[in-house]
């Protein structure tokens, strides 16, 4: 089912406007009561509207589906690029490659990220980064941290680890070891498991579609798929 | 001096109570901001996430604590007798008062444990704003049940409902059940900050906006004499229209966490629109002052109402508005357009309310009748409170445009992009002068603090108070 914007604003206003008149025919429109109708009909119609997008947006973004892959996609090589038809960047899945030098089974997967999504919320990563932009703005944006070419290009020397995730494991386990400028990353005792969960839900998180935020990041391309 | 109602005592325990906790916010706010400009600053000691946290958690309890002082001071008067349950509403308010001292020690001293359900039940959850710990949103939902509770059954004995008072029933309903919207845990991140945004946004963005709209209500009555008619009449305007574009406003929030599309013209639009009831709400103020020619018995109360409603469209409708269409928000999302749109919003639409009600509150308390209550230590901090804000506000609008063109729109949303920004004199200077005007509220807090002590005791005040009255 399709659902356009501007035929919910329509909708909506135009419900409430009819109804609310409807009903408050025969008063006057300085009474009270007037606007009493108003207001209640208004309310009801958006609460309402409400509801019914809300079912159909988590039917759509909920695990596995076309917005929000199923946590196995970390298995996969994840890129970020421009799609010209939609006008706007999105993550895009190439070959098998593993993570942490394996391919984690589905449920395996699952167990990972929501690990790591736990250990994101007990060290309260929001109060100084943003996740899909929301949260504090002491430190950067995570939404696409999986890609970001600084990994590759300072942490994995710095770090000597052989891998991307190696380096992002080593950096978050010993944070301030590796500052990359003034302001450091507390250290927040991470264990090497946390560690890795974590990782992965960086991935996993680089993975939903968010409409192409952020915008302008630089391009990672992924090798030919094979879905 | 009228003789108080127990409901009414209690009111100025959560005033009292809400006033010390501004003070917390105003000091680890502070702190934070000095992290901004020397990140070495206790840093592994209390770091800036704890501080943040704590700067923002002290302002959403202390700001509630102060709509429940508001509904307690009034539910009376406007019944014509005592809160039914008052036993049970001074239990909750130690309760709360308990569970805060619990948590912000907890705060302090454990700061984040580990990576397990545990560490979200007890010591804190990790969701930006409704960081408190599960057990803790189980407290705030027993003392939310027990203020709701009150209002009810004392309507209900009252036998008669008052359209304040049927809108505020309607309003502590949903703003209480949303609560329960942000109590689970979820690895989906996106089905996460879906819900949790209903707490957020509905709270501020709807219900307390309306919640505020009937404490106001019932101040303007009593302080100005304001008709009835004409205050229910523009309540059930204002919740129309908070209602009418706040809801699907909410929309404005799933542009980026990969939700639908179609949120981007539907919170767009009605986001857009959310301004309309806070222009409606101005309109209203300066036909009341022109109406009184700015004379009334209690000067700050009046003051700060004006403050409530202009700084309220500001802060909340023009910042809002500036960054809240996906044209612009692809960008600002996330920026210090964020914070300085908050710190003003914040300020407008809740903290002035509260002053206000406050204000009034302690007039009704030590004033006699015939007095007005007046002086010089209020408009200092007035003037000092109000100037500061819009400091700080001005220096975060200038550091949230740099980041915004600087990381986001030229050098495309990296980790380094966003070093370069903040290292950026444009973003660097604006954090100083931000620090600047954050110590410039803080004296004028204690300005603040020092006229509600002692507002309508000091004896020169006593004196203008005759020669005014």
């Amino acid at each position: 089912m399709g659902i356009g914007w501007l035929e919910v604003v329509i909708a909506t206003l135009f419900v409430s406007i009819v109804v609310s008149l409807i009903l408050a025919r025969g008063r006057h429109w300085l009474e009270p009561s007037f606007w009493k109708v108003a207001a209640t009909i208004t309310s009801s119609v958006m609460v309402i509207a409400l509801i019914l997008l809300s079912v159909d947006t988590v039917r759509k973004v909920s695990v596995g589906s076309k917005r929000v892959p199923h946590p196995s996609v970390i298995n996969k090589e994840i890129g970020y690029v421009y799609n010209a038809e939609r006008m706007a960047m999105e993550p895009v899945f190439g070959k098998e490659v593993g993570l942490f030098g394996k391919v984690w089974s589905p449920e395996e997967a699952e167990k990972l990220i929501t690990k790591g999504k736990l250990v994101i919320q007990s060290r309260n990563c929001m109060d100084c980064h943003t996740l899909l932009g929301n949260g504090a703005y002491y430190a950067p944006d995570l939404t696409k941290s999986w890609l970001d070419p600084k990994w590759e290009k300072q942490l994995v020397p710095v770090t000597g680890a052989r891998s991307k995730e190696d380096a992002m494991k080593l950096f978050l386990m010993n944070p301030d070891k590796y500052p990359t400028w003034v302001r450091r990353m507390p250290n927040l005792k991470l264990t090497e498991e946390e560690a890795v969960a974590v990782v992965a839900y960086l991935k996993w998180m680089s993975a939903i579609d968010t409409n192409g935020f952020p915008a302008n990041f630089p391009e990672v391309k992924v090798s030919q798929a094979d879905q | 001096m009228e003789r108080l109602y127990e409901s009414q005592k209690l009111a100025l325990w959560y005033f009292w109570t809400a006033i010390l906790l501004f003070g917390a916010q105003v000091l680890f706010g502070l702190i934070a901001a000095y992290q901004f400009i020397n990140p070495d600053f206790l840093y592994g000691v209390l770091n800036f996430m704890t501080n943040r946290m704590l700067h923002i958690n002290a302002m959403v309890v202390w700001l509630l604590m102060g709509f429940i002082g508001g509904i307690y001071w009034f539910l009376p008067v406007e019944t014509g007798r005592e809160v039914v349950g008052i036993r049970l509403g001074k239990l909750a308010y130690f309760a709360f008062v308990g569970a805060v001292v619990i948590v912000v020690l907890v705060y302090l001293l454990k700061q984040f444990g580990s990576g397990e359900m545990l560490t979200l039940w007890f010591i804190t959850e990790g969701r930006e704003y409704i960081e408190a710990p599960r057990w803790a949103d189980i407290g705030i939902v027993a003392v939310a049940l027990t203020v709701a509770y009150n209002v009810i059954a004392t309507t209900l004995a009252s036998k008669k409902i008052t359209g304040i008072l049927g809108v505020l029933i309607v309003d502590l309903a949903a703003l209480f059940g949303l609560y329960l919207a942000g109590m689970f845990f979820t690895p989906n991140i996106t089905v996460d900050q879906f819900w949790w945004w209903w707490v957020v946004h509905l709270w501020v963005e709807a219900t307390w906006e309306v919640l505020v709209g009937v404490l106001m209500g019932w101040l303007l009555m009593h302080l100005l004499g304001t008709p009835r008619k004409i205050i229910e009449a523009w309540l059930y305007v204002e919740v129309m229209l908070v209602f009418g574009t706040g809801i699907l406003g909410l929309g404005h929030h799933y542009y980026w966490i990969g939700t639908p599309e179609y949120w981007l013209g539907i919170g767009g639009f009605f986001s857009s629109l959310e301004p309309l009831p806070l222009v409606a709400m101005v309109v209203h103020a300066v036909y009341d002052a022109g109406v009184h020619k700015l004379q009334t018995v209690n000067r700050p109360a009046l003051f700060w109402a004006f403050a409530q409603a202009f700084g309220n469209l500001f802060g909340a409708g023009v910042w809002g508005f500036m960054h809240t269409l996906p044209q612009i928000n692809l960008y600002s999302h996330g920026t210090q357009m964020a914070a300085a749109h908050g710190h003003l919003a914040f300020f407008g639409a809740y903290v002035a309310a509260n002053l206000a009600l406050f204000y009034f509150i302690l007039g009704k308390t030590r004033v006699k009748e015939g007095y007005i209550l007046n002086g010089t230590p209020w408009r200092i901090a007035y003037v000092g409170l109000i100037i500061s804000m819009f400091g700080m506000v001005a220096a975060l609008t200038v550091a949230g445009f740099a980041q915004t063109m600087i990381e986001r729109a030229t050098l495309g949303s990296t980790w380094d992009a966003y070093i370069q920004a903040q290292m950026h004199p444009w973003m660097e200077e604006a954090f100083r002068w931000r620090m600047f005007f954050g110590l410039f509220f803080a004296l004028s807090y204690l300005i603040l603090l020092y006229d509600l002590i002692t507002a309508g005791r000091r004896v020169e005040q006593v004196k203008e108070a005759k020669v005014a009255g």
